[in-house]
């Protein structure tokens, strides 16, 4: 069970562990990053899946059913519009991959 | 039932690692030189995470699940492939609003379930709802706003009193939601409120401000996620989305930095496109030239930094002004790439575009690390920015943007300045740069003059 304090402890070392994830990123890597952290939320989907998974009315199914389509959507979107930006990132002189 | 427990053990050792992966992503997604493996980890960490679910155990609607996912997943592929690079923000905010609403969802079937989750699941599940329907809605708006299907700001007298008053509303609902565990109806009322409320608050905010909005929303939604995920005792989830929400803070808060306002400002004030009236008494008037005059300054110039702003994204001007560049590097004249902490319509949207035309990330340089080289540049050529080169900023205390960082074009021996009209800028606020003995207008579309000014060069 994650409850009370734990829940409370891994809440607070998260939030240190985004905020120093993304503290010394340059701005040229800011649209990306915004990008690259927008596809981790669509970590949504997981539970997504799991509430329709133990949907049982027609509303619940329903409900269930479009939340898993607009997880789907955002992990998938996210991931693809990141790896696209990211792709294009290459110095003067490395080569292009 | 000892099958349960090693599947269970195996699920979370799944979510365990899936974290790992987001967090190192993460990280190496904040340098350039490992960037390109960091989204490759997380999607690794996406992937595993939501295999591993199929197998959660009480489960049922395999059927329906996987239709969703493929629905979902065909449409965002699709589409992430065939936007432009241009129409980037709107697309993050689509895909994040998609992210908010699913967090909504997840607690509406919670909620409407009428479970008994105890006080703090029920307060937790509401409160991600709320989030997550607000981040849907508002997001929906910030995608159309972008997208320029709706171009009008709605701004009524009392706008904020009213929102407060949704707000209050709600969460009056949310309550009742969470004393009595009861009643369908009062949790469709919760919803739609949400949804509304998530509206009312981005209609008022100007397109020059959405940016900052897309940001906070993407942070809002890493919240809603986090909670759900306490809701449904999910480890992956609560990690993940609390890593998003806290780095999504940060985020917003430099982007918001970066423009010289505080976040509450951009959501209240409504100043993102109200013409401000300012600019009275500059002096001078603005001069216009001819792209084979500005051809031959660049051509014999010693140093040129060229300035980009949203302009030369919506002319789609990114691979003329890098051959541009090329061009004149050719020729041993030192070119450089200035660019605005918020140039185009979000922090680091102009080195995405100038990166598509296949621009070296090592000559292009922040505000703070070029601002210094302006005064020994010969060229500096401006194109399509505007508010992010006017100088108002530094010396004018009566105007709008006045403390907000901005490049030094005006301290160049000649400025450029590529515009189609005399138009202000996003802000419409009066550019003195334009103003100045040193700068020249070459009015027309970016992409069309920088081809004039390639074939200016090229004849010489």
């Amino acid at each position: 069970m994650i409850d009370g304090f734990i829940a409370l402890y891994i809440f607070m070392l998260a939030a240190f562990v985004g905020h120093e994830v993304i503290g010394r990123v340059p701005v040229i890597l800011h649209t990306p990053l915004m990008s690259g952290s927008n596809f981790v939320h669509g970590i949504v989907l997981v539970g997504a899946m799991v509430a329709l998974g133990r949907a049982h009315t027609g509303l619940e199914l329903t409900i269930g059913f479009i939340g898993v389509v607009l997880a789907a959507g955002n992990a998938v979107g996210g991931y693809v519009v990141t790896e696209r930006m990211l792709e294009m990132f290459k110095s003067s002189k490395g080569d292009r991959k | 039932m000892s099958d349960a427990i090693s599947v269970r053990g195996l699920i979370e050792a799944s979510y365990f690692i899936a974290a790992i992966l987001f967090i190192f992503g993460l990280k190496r997604m904040s340098s350039p030189v490992t960037a390109r493996g960091g989204i490759l980890w997380a999607g690794a960490g996406m992937v595993v995470a939501t295999l591993i679910t199929f197998l959660y155990p009480g489960m049922g609607n395999y059927g329906l699940m996987t239709v969703a996912i493929a629905i979902g997943g065909v449409l965002a592929w699709i589409s992430g492939k065939r936007v432009a690079m241009t129409d980037m923000p709107q697309m993050i905010a689509l895909y994040n609003g998609m992210g908010g609403g699913a967090a909504a969802a997840i607690a509406a079937v919670e909620l409407f379930s009428g479970a008994d989750h105890g006080l703090t699941f029920s307060v937790l599940a509401v409160l991600g709802g709320l989030i997550g329907a607000v981040s849907f809605s508002g997001s929906l708006v910030a995608f159309a706003k972008l997208q320029g299907l709706m171009k009008k700001t709605v701004r009524f007298r009392g706008q904020q009193v009213f929102n407060v008053v949704l707000l209050a509303v709600t969460l009056v609902a949310a309550g009742v939601i969470v004393v009595q565990h009861t009643g369908a109806n009062v949790v469709t009322v919760f919803f739609l409120l949400a949804l509304v409320l998530g509206v009312t608050m981005t209609l008022p905010i100007g397109g020059a401000d959405m940016p900052v909005v897309i940001s906070l929303y993407n942070a809002l939604t890493g919240l809603a996620v986090a909670f759900e995920g306490f809701v449904l005792q999910n480890a992956a989830m609560i990690i993940a989305g609390t890593v998003v929400g806290a780095a999504g803070t940060l985020l917003t808060q430099l982007m918001a930095k970066a423009m010289n306002r505080s976040l509450g400002n951009v959501l209240f004030s409504g100043f993102g496109d109200t013409a401000v009236a300012s600019g009275e008494g500059i002096e001078g008037s603005m001069k216009p030239i001819e792209a084979s005059d500005v051809g031959v300054m660049m051509a014999f110039a010693n140093k040129v930094l060229i300035v980009p702003g949203y302009g030369m994204a919506v002319a789609q001007a990114q691979h003329k002004v890098w051959e541009l560049a090329q061009l004149l590097r050719e020729r041993g004249v030192d070119v450089k790439f200035a660019i605005h902490p918020v140039a185009g319509r979000m922090p680091g949207h102009m080195n995405v575009l100038l990166a598509e035309a296949g621009v070296p990330y090592d000559i292009i340089y922040d505000e703070n690390e070029i601002n210094a080289e302006f005064a020994n540049a010969d060229v500096a050529l401006i194109i399509g920015a505007n508010d992010v080169v006017n100088p108002s900023a530094r010396n004018d205390p009566s105007s709008p943007i006045y403390g907000m960082p901005i490049l030094n074009a005006d301290k160049a021996k000649n400025v450029i300045v590529i515009k189609r009209g005399q138009g202000t800028g996003f802000s419409g606020i009066e550019n003195t740069l334009f103003f100045l003995e040193q700068t020249r207008m070459l009015y027309g579309d970016g992409q069309a003059m920088a081809a004039e000014l390639i074939q200016s060069i090229k004849a010489l």
